[in-house]
C-alpha cells in the first residue's frame, strides 16, 4: 500500500472526518492516559490529517490508549481521535499478522496474541 | 425524457419556492456555491400556497418527472398560514396521484428557510436522485405534447 | 403580443464564466415575440441600464426579461430603469441565472442550456404580464421598539431625535438589559453603568419616547407603515404613577427569599423590588411568585407602609393595541444553560461561574458591593482560572456551531481587572483562538499578557474537578505538548450566548424569517443588514447576530437612520401584486375570505346585467388592495377559479410550467 492508499485505510477504519478538527487539545486536556503516550490523542489527529503515516504507525501510544472515549465524549467538533488510535492499532495488527488472521483461528489464540487493548475498544465499539 | 444517444434518463424536476424563504434559500445555495443537478428548474411564487394542484398536474402532464415545492418552515410563513394550506392540499392532491400511478417519490413539500443553502442543495440532490431512480414518468404524460420522432 | 426584449448579463465573470452568454442572446433572438436581445457585462451598471433604456425607447418595447443575478437583488433596479424608459415597472421579469444557474453548475454547456431554459420561462411569463399601478398606502408616524437594552435604547433616542414618536417595550421592570449588568466595558474599560444610566434616564426624560415596562408584544397585525400592535402590560400590582420609588417597601417586605435575577441569582431579594438602584422607570413591581399576600392572602404590609397607596394587589394585565409604522426588533441575548457540559463542573461547584456570575461580583453594586469573593466561602480566589469558548464553536451538538464572539474580548477584561485590583492574584486562561478584530482590540489583549502578566494557555480544558475544596483544572497546553492541572480557588467560564428565547415568538407575529440558531435573518448579509425581509421590521443588537457594544450601538442607530427613513414619508406605495377576484365567475362562496389571513376579502351586492334589460343582484367577493399581501392563497382555495393573484396568475404559472418542461 502506498502512503496515501494507507492514509486512506486509517481514515476509513477510524470512520472520522479529521479536517473537522479546529485543533482545541481538548481531547489530550481530558485524556487518562496522556502521560503515557509518546503521541497525544490531538496529535493522531493532527498527524493523520498530514498523512504522516509512518510515525502513527510506529507510534507506542496505540497500546497505552485506554479506549476510555473521553475525548471522543468531549470533542465540540464531533471528532473521535480514540476511533484514529483504533484504526492505526488495527493497522499495525493487521500487518503483523500478514493482513489478518482466519476466523477459525481466533478461539485457541486469543488470549496471547490479541492485545487487550484491542479487545475492549471491539467490545466498546460493537457493544452499542 | 429519455436521451437516444446514451440511453441515460435525466429528470426533469419542476420546483415551486416561495419568494421569501426558499426562494431565498436557493440564493444562498447559489452564493454559497452549493451545487444541484441542473435539470432542476425553479419557479418563484409569493407563497407555496399560491400552488394551485392544476399547476402539478400540469408539470405532470407536459413530461415533468417530479414535482417539489418548498416553503417556509411550519409557523415561519411569512404570510402567516399559508405553508399549513399548502401542506394540507398537497397531502390530498399526492396521494390522489399516486392513486394514479404517479409514485409518492415524484412529489414533496419541503420547508428551506432563507438562511438555509445548504439544505436547498441537499434537498434537491436527494431529490433527482430518488426521482433519476424511478425513471421517466409515462404516467400523466399528454401524448400530444410529444414530438414526433420521426418529424423532429 | 409583447414586443420583448431581453438582456442577458454578463455579471463580469459571474455568469459569463459558466453560461455562454452570446449564446443565450442569440438563440433566445429567435423566440416569438423577441424582437431585440443582447447581452453587457454588467446590466446593473450605469451603462447597463442605459443600454436597456435605449432599447425600450428605439424598439418600442412592450415587456422586458433580464437574464442576470437573483431578482431579489436587483428587480427593483431593473423596474426603476424600465420606469425611467416609460415602461410600466412590472412589465419586467428577471430570469435568475445566476445564483440558480452558473454558480450552481460547472459544465458550460449545461449551463448554458439551462439558462436558456430559464430565459424562455421568463419570456413566458412577461407575455402575459399587465402593466400594474402600485397603491398607496398613509404611514403611522410612530415607531415600536421592542427590548429595551442598549439597542432598543439607542435606536428609541435616535428616532425620538428625528421628531418621531417611539414606544419601547421592555419585558423586564427596568429597561437597561445585560449591559445594565456589566462592570466595566472593553477595550477602555468605562464604566458600564456610567455610560449607560445616563441614555436610561434620556429615555424616561424625552417626551416623544413612552416607556412600557414590564410590557409584552402579544399580537401584530398590519403591514409596513401601519402595524396594529396589541401589548400587555403585566400586572405590576404597583401603581407607576404614584410610585415614587422610595423603597420603603423593600424594606418592609418579609418575604426575602426570591433569587435576584438582575445578580444572576447570586443573592436574594424581596418579593417586592426594584431591580437595581438606576433603574427606568424606578417604580416598584412585585414577584407573585413569591408575595405572601398573593399567594395567601395574609400580609399586606407593603401597602401598609406605602406612603402614597401605589400598592394594587388586585391589579391585572392590562392590554392596549397602538399603531406603528415601523418596528425594530432588539431583544437582546442570553448566557446559554450549561446542562450539557458537565465536565467543568458548573451544575456542582458554586466556585465554577459564568463570566456574566463574574461580572456581578465585580460590580460595585453586585452582591459582594464590588469585591471579589468567592461565592462558597466568601474568602479572596488566589488563583483564576478562565477557560474560553464554554458552549461556542461546538458542532457536536451539546453547544452552539457559532463563535460568541464577545468572549476572548470580555475575559482578557476580566483578567486584566483582576491583575489590576488584586495583584496577588494568579490568572490563566485557556483559549482556542483568541479572536480580536476591532479597533484597539488587540492591543487591548496583548496589554492583559505584556502589562498584567496573564498567563494564556493555548489549549483546552478537559475537566474540572474539586479535590478537597480545591478546584483541579485539567487541560492540554499545546504549545508545550504537556497536560496541565491548575489547582484554582475560582473558574470563570467563558459561556456561550444565544438569542433571548423570546424571540421566536416575536418571529413568529412579525412573519420575519429567523435561522437555526434563532438568529433574525436579515435582508442581505452585506447590503441590508438591519433590515428583516419582513417590510417595516428592523434588527438592532444580538438578536442578528453576536456583536459587542459598539457593534450593538451602531446597527442600532443604523435601525434609526432607516424607521426615520420610513417615517418621513406620508405615503407609501403598496405593492400592486395582489389578488382580484373576477366576479362574472364568483359565487360568493366565502372560502377565499376564510383562508385569508388578513381579512382584506369581505363581500358586496353587486347588480349585474342579463341580457334582455333585466339585471342581478349577486353577492361577490371584494379585495381591499390596502390589506392584501398577495400571497395568493385566495386563488387557489377558489372552487370556481374566479381569485387570481396579478404579477403571479395563474396563467403566467401555467405557462412558467409549460416552458420548463417543453424540452
Amino acid at each position: 500500500m502506498t502512503r496515501e492508499e494507507q492514509k486512506e485505510n486509517i481514515l476509513r477504519l477510524s470512520g472520522t472526518d479529521v479536517r473537522k478538527c479546529m485543533k482545541c487539545g481538548k481531547c489530550s486536556g481530558r485524556c487518562p492516559a496522556f502521560a503515557e503516550m509518546d503521541i497525544k490523542p490531538h496529535q493522531f489527529v493532527s498527524l493523520l490529517a498530514q498523512g504522516k503515516v509512518e510515525t502513527l504507525l510506529a507510534s507506542k501510544a496505540i497500546w497505552s490508549c485506554l479506549s476510555c472515549m473521553a475525548c471522543v465524549e468531549r470533542c465540540p467538533r464531533g471528532v473521535a481521535p480514540a476511533a484514529v488510535v483504533e484504526a492505526v492499532r488495527d493497522t499495525v495488527v493487521r500487518m503483523q499478522n500478514a493482513n489478518g488472521i482466519r476466523a477459525e483461528d481466533i478461539p485457541p489464540i486469543v488470549d496471547e496474541l490479541i492485545p487487550q487493548q484491542l479487545l475492549v475498544s471491539a467490545y466498546r465499539k460493537y457493544n452499542k | 425524457m429519455q436521451d437516444v444517444t446514451t440511453n441515460a434518463h435525466t429528470p426533469n424536476i419542476v420546483a415551486f419556492c416561495c419568494n421569501w424563504c426558499s426562494y431565498a434559500g436557493a440564493d444562498l445555495a447559489g452564493s454559497s456555491r452549493l451545487s444541484y443537478p441542473a435539470n432542476v428548474k425553479i419557479i418563484r411564487v409569493p407563497c407555496s400556497c399560491r400552488v394551485n394542484p392544476m399547476f402539478v398536474l400540469k408539470a405532470f402532464q407536459r413530461g415533468a418527472d417530479g414535482v417539489i415545492l418548498c416553503g417556509c418552515h411550519p409557523g415561519d410563513c411569512h404570510y402567516v398560514t399559508g405553508n399549513y394550506y399548502t401542506r394540507r392540499r398537497m397531502a390530498l392532491l399526492f396521494s390522489f396521484l399516486n392513486y394514479l400511478g404517479i409514485e409518492k417519490e415524484r412529489t414533496r413539500v419541503e420547508w428551506v428557510s432563507a438562511a438555509e443553502g445548504a439544505r436547498f442543495s441537499a434537498v434537491m440532490n436527494d431529490f433527482v436522485k430518488t426521482v433519476a431512480a424511478l425513471g421517466e414518468n409515462k404516467r400523466l404524460t399528454d401524448l400530444r405534447c410529444k414530438e414526433d420522432p420521426e418529424n423532429a | 403580443m409583447q414586443r420583448i426584449g431581453v438582456f442577458i448579463c454578463w455579471c463580469g465573470s459571474n455568469i459569463a464564466a459558466t453560461v455562454d452568454v452570446e449564446k443565450v442572446a442569440e438563440v433566445i433572438r429567435s423566440e416569438p415575440g423577441v424582437v431585440y436581445s443582447a447581452n453587457y457585462q454588467y446590466m446593473c451598471s450605469e451603462n447597463g441600464q442605459q443600454l436597456i433604456k435605449n432599447a425600450i425607447r428605439e424598439h418600442n418595447l412592450t415587456a422586458v426579461v433580464i437574464g442576470s443575478c437573483s431578482p431579489r437583488m436587483h428587480e427593483a433596479t431593473f423596474r426603476k430603469a424600465a420606469e425611467a424608459a416609460g415602461l410600466n415597472p412590472y412589465m419586467v421579469e428577471i430570469a435568475n441565472i445566476r445564483e440558480h444557474c452558473s454558480w450552481i453548475h460547472k459544465d458550460r454547456e449545461e449551463a448554458t442550456e439551462k439558462a436558456v431554459i430559464l430565459v424562455r420561462t421568463a419570456i413566458a411569463k412577461v407575455n402575459l404580464d399587465a402593466p400594474l399601478q402600485a397603491g398607496e398606502s398613509p404611514v403611522v408616524k410612530r415607531a415600536l421598539v421592542i427590548g429595551g437594552g442598549i439597542a432598543g435604547i439607542q435606536a428609541a433616542l435616535d428616532i425620538a431625535e428625528a421628531g418621531f414618536e417611539v414606544d419601547i417595550v421592555e419585558k423586564n421592570p427596568t429597561i437597561g438589559g445585560r449591559m445594565a449588568q456589566l462592570d466595566k466595558t472593553f477595550p477602555t474599560l468605562d464604566c458600564s453603568a456610567c455610560i449607560l444610566t445616563p441614555k436610561m434616564v434620556d429615555c424616561a426624560q424625552n417626551e416623544k419616547i413612552d416607556i412600557l415596562s414590564y410590557s409584552e408584544v402579544e399580537e401584530v397585525k398590519g403591514f409596513v407603515g401601519n402595524f396594529s400592535v396589541k401589548i400587555r402590560k403585566k400586572a405590576r400590582y404597583v401603581d407607576e404613577t404614584k410610585c415614587t420609588g422610595c423603597k420603603v417597601c423593600m424594606e418592609k417586605c418579609p418575604s426575602r427569599k426570591g433569587l435576584n435575577e438582575f445578580n444572576m441569582n447570586l443573592n436574594n431579594r424581596t418579593a417586592i423590588y426594584i431591580p437595581f438602584a438606576q433603574a427606568i422607570p424606578n417604580v416598584a413591581v412585585i414577584d407573585p411568585e413569591q408575595c405572601i399576600k398573593l399567594k395567601t392572602g395574609k400580609c399586606g404590609i407593603c401597602q401598609k407602609f406605602c406612603g402614597v397607596g401605589a400598592i394594587d394587589y388586585t391589579m391585572k394585565d392590562e392590554f392596549i393595541e397602538r399603531q406603528y409604522g415601523a418596528i425594530v426588533v432588539a431583544t437582546g441575548f442570553r448566557p446559554i444553560k450549561l446542562d450539557n457540559f458537565n465536565e467543568y463542573g458548573y451544575a456542582d461547584n458554586k466556585d465554577v461561574i459564568t463570566s456574566l456570575e463574574l461580572e456581578r461580583l465585580m460590580n460595585a453594586a453586585g452582591p459582594t458591593d464590588g469585591v471579589l469573593l468567592r461565592p462558597s466561602d466568601g474568602k479572596h480566589p488566589k488563583v483564576i482560572t478562565f477557560i474560553q469558548c464554554v458552549g461556542s464553536r461546538d458542532t457536536s451538538g451539546c453547544g452552539k456551531p457559532y463563535c460568541s464572539k464577545i468572549c476572548c474580548m470580555y475575559t482578557a477584561k476580566h483578567a486584566m481587572l483582576i491583575r489590576e485590583k488584586y495583584p496577588d492574584t494568579e490568572v490563566h486562561v485557556f483559549y482556542i483562538d483568541v479572536r480580536t478584530p476591532g479597533k484597539n482590540y488587540d492591543e487591548f489583549y496583548r496589554r492583559a499578557v505584556e502589562q498584567y502578566g496573564v498567563d494564556y494557555i493555548k489549549g483546552m480544558v478537559g475537566k474540572v474537578y474539586n479535590e478537597n475544596g480545591t478546584l483541579m483544572v485539567q487541560g492540554s497546553n499545546l504549545i508545550d505538548n504537556t497536560q496541565v492541572t491548575i489547582p484554582s480557588d475560582l473558574v470563570v467560564l467563558a459561556t456561550a450566548i444565544e438569542p433571548e428565547p423570546s424571540v421566536r415568538r416575536i418571529a413568529t407575529l412579525l412573519t420575519a424569517s429567523i435561522d437555526t440558531n434563532n438568529f433574525l435573518t436579515e435582508s442581505h448579509a452585506k447590503l441590508r443588514p438591519v433590515e428583516s425581509p419582513t417590510a417595516g421590521v428592523y434588527l438592532a443588537g444580538v438578536c442578528q447576530g453576536p456583536k459587542d457594544i459598539p457593534e450593538t450601538v451602531s446597527q442600532a442607530s443604523a435601525c434609526a437612520a432607516k424607521v426615520i427613513g420610513l417615517l418621513v414619508k406620508d405615503k407609501l406605495k403598496t405593492n400592486p401584486c395582489i389578488a382580484h377576484p373576477d366576479e362574472m365567475m364568483c359565487n360568493g362562496c366565502s372560502q377565499c375570505a376564510n383562508v385569508c389571513a388578513y381579512g382584506a376579502i369581505t363581500y358586496v351586492e353587486k347588480e349585474f346585467r342579463l341580457g334582455g334589460g333585466k339585471t342581478e343582484v349577486r353577492r361577490v367577493a371584494s379585495v381591499n388592495p390596502a390589506v392584501c399581501q398577495g400571497c395568493g392563497a385566495c386563488t387557489v382555495t377558489c372552487p370556481s377559479g374566479a381569485m387570481d393573484l396579478s404579477g403571479f396568475s395563474s396563467k403566467q404559472i401555467m405557462s412558467e410550467v409549460e416552458a420548463i418542461c417543453k424540452m
